[in-house]
């Protein structure tokens, strides 16, 4: 913090100074100024704020267009009742569409596959992430080569991963079920993602798979910056391995851990490409998540305006998991 | 690099386990790494040996074995790639520019937002960093409304070559604007480390702005662009949902697209899907592999 205050401050003192002194800009308003006492005018147009605009503003004004006007035209839309060819008209405005989602019996299926996604997939990504990034952090060798296989899978799309495991679950000639019968476990062996019963948790399952590399990583990071005094302490102490992670290095670790659930959160709410190349724009009520049932309700069945509201409810989940986490970052200084 | 020299010294509890000879520890450890990356290759190498087994021999042997000489095969390559092609060249011609275009506009975003200082600069911040985070579903009913009345075909009549492709444009142009959130994040905690003293004496010697971004700040973002080009190339590479919505016509599917016709044309044929799969993540898997640090780079960035 020190250094920043006293860089500003030098800025500051800069400002004050007459602009001849300043940075020539190409098309200044007024050249004359040199010379004469600095009126307010060339103080403000020499002033870094106004400097800063022809950068920012430009990328801002698409990204503020793309984002936040496509947003706020989503809810609009969603006020309407339109649907099938046409436009529609934004003259007569309710919330009924928003009154309908409640009774619908495939938008509460969708919405509790969502929060069952979000949290178990979530949970999972990060124990393994954590297990994944201890075992990396034990001083191994070819350290290398166990990081980068273990994230390669975030490399990969979800159309790619979707293929790979719709045939891991193969029911006759899957991985999954050819292991399963390898080492004795007949029984267990099943129709994967043809069950209804488990077809969600084999969803959430190969995109652990996919996404616990992501985990690992943010966790290393974090264990990278705990000092080693800290590990020889406990180990001074006489602690056992499996507790000085529980009670001196996991603790320390809350800060990564936030940070990951929220951007896992997110991933598990954007999941619609894995789940729509695996089973088409309805998997069916086990396996429909909101994501999933706006693109069928809005692109296939034309009913524009309930899409836009079950868009609406994904939005305001994305921003509950968001902005607590926004706002704790400004609070802590850290943006 | 650095890590892995610097550390076995510097940890010397860890360097006193090796010396015990026969270090159970040691061993169960690669042991349960190796395990795991069994389990992490097993849908790739799956779908390797799969891709160049015929469709008699995929069906009777298992799908971890290699191929045997009677039931090998290129053919799955030959048909995945002559299906995807169309996608492959498609993909190529969008992906670079809306690449280049956001990590571009996210530099001089950061720059315009951390190099010259003033206040209200968390706000707009602020509505950036939000933006990484937005779920695209809730931006995909305006997004077909805006290019559906936007006539970009029309507008490039003049030229029909590009007016044919006005599909890839639009999706271009989109990638760029929900690209720049996520590139302005990272080059903007790469500019608040960044040393200030040459653009300090630089302004001194009455530097514009635009100088002090094209001749000291650009050069010394190489490191970063590495970070954002990457990224931004895996994102809009794998990426399906916005293609999708926006390229209607056959012949401007991207790679994403005609993997997913693909698969959907050739439900049993599991050879061919799977070399299909490996078609379209090569690229990917190439950039992966070669630029793995700043790819992890990239996708920590925004938390």
């Amino acid at each position: 913090m020190g250094p920043d205050i006293a860089a500003a401050l030098a800025r500051l003192r800069r400002q004050r100074r007459p602009p001849e002194q300043q940075a020539r800009t190409d098309g200044g308003l007024d050249e004359g100024s040199a010379k004469a006492p600095v009126s307010p005018v060339s103080k403000l147009w020499y002033s870094d704020a106004v400097q800063a605009i022809p950068f920012w503003l430009p990328p801002a004004l698409l990204m503020g267009w793309f984002v936040y006007g496509a947003v706020g035209w989503n809810l609009l839309i969603s006020l309407t009742d339109w649907s099938g060819l046409g436009q529609p008209e934004y003259t007569s405005l309710s919330l009924e569409m928003y009154r309908e989602l409640p009774g619908d019996r495939s938008f509460r299926a969708a919405f509790r596959n969502t929060v069952i996604l979000l949290v178990a997939f979530t949970g999972v990504s990060l124990a393994i992430g954590l297990v994944l990034a201890i075992l990396v952090d034990r001083d191994i060798r070819f350290e290398n080569t166990f990081r980068t296989i273990y994230l390669l899978p975030m490399a990969l799309s979800f159309v790619v991963t979707a293929i790979f495991w719709s045939w891991m679950y193969n029911p006759t000639t899957g991985t999954i079920n050819v292991v399963l019968r390898g080492i004795g476990l007949d029984v267990l062996a099943s129709d994967w993602i043809g069950n209804p019963r488990t077809r969600l948790w084999a969803i959430i399952f190969a995109l652990t798979w996919q996404f616990s590399g992501y985990a690992m990583v943010v966790y290393l990071a974090g264990l990278r910056a705990i000092p080693d005094e800290h590990y020889e302490a406990a180990k001074v102490d006489g602690a056992s391995t499996l507790r000085m992670y529980w009670r001196v290095i996991i603790p320390q670790l809350s800060a990564a851990t936030v940070s990951a659930v929220v951007v896992l959160m997110v991933f598990a709410l954007k999941a619609f490409d894995f789940i729509f190349v695996m089973f088409g724009d309805n998997p069916g009520r086990s396996a429909d998540i909101l994501a999933v049932m706006m693109f069928r309700v809005a692109f296939s069945r034309a009913q524009w305006a309930y899409g836009a509201a079950v868009a609406t409810v994904l939005f305001v989940m994305a921003l509950a998991i968001v902005a607590p986490y926004l706002y704790v970052q400004y609070r802590r200084g850290a943006l | 690099m650095s890590d892995d020299t610097v550390k076995p010294t510097t940890d010397p509890t860890r360097a006193d386990t090796r010396l015990d000879g026969v270090d159970l520890e040691r061993i169960s450890l690669y042991a349960i790494l190796c395990g795991l990356i069994a389990f992490y290759l097993s849908p790739l190498w799956s779908g390797l040996t799969t891709a160049f087994k015929t469709q008699s021999a995929f069906v009777r042997t298992s799908p971890l074995a290699p191929p045997m000489p009677e039931g090998f095969t290129l053919e799955p390559w030959e048909l995945a790639f002559a299906t995807m092609q169309g996608g492959l060249l498609n993909s190529v011609t969008f992906v670079l520019p809306a690449t280049v275009l956001s990590a571009t506009l996210g530099s001089l975003a950061a720059y315009g937002l951390t190099k010259l200082s003033w206040r209200g600069q968390v706000a707009i911040l602020v509505l950036f960093l939000a933006g990484v985070f937005l779920p695209y579903q809730s931006v995909l009913v305006p997004l077909r409304q805006f290019w559906s009345a936007v006539d970009v075909a029309g507008l490039l009549s003049f030229a029909p070559f590009l007016a044919n492709r006005a599909d890839l444009i639009e999706l271009t142009i989109t990638h760029t604007a929900y690209g720049v959130p996520i590139c302005t994040i990272l080059f903007r905690s790469y500019y608040l480390a960044m040393d200030d003293a040459m653009i300090e004496a630089a302004k001194l010697d009455g530097a514009s702005p635009f100088t002090i971004y094209r001749r000291i700040v650009l050069p010394l973002s190489a490191p970063m662009f590495a970070v954002a080009l990457i990224y931004q190339f895996t994102q809009v590479w794998n990426d399906l949902l916005f293609a999708l919505v926006l390229v209607t016509s056959r012949s401007n599917y991207v790679v994403t697209q005609s993997l997913n016709v693909l698969q959907g044309s050739m439900v049993q044929e599991y050879n061919i899907q799977m070399a299909g799969a490996f078609i379209a993540a090569l690229p990917t898997i190439v950039v992966y592999v070669v630029f793995g640090r700043q790819f992890a780079k990239g996708i920590t960035g925004a938390s």
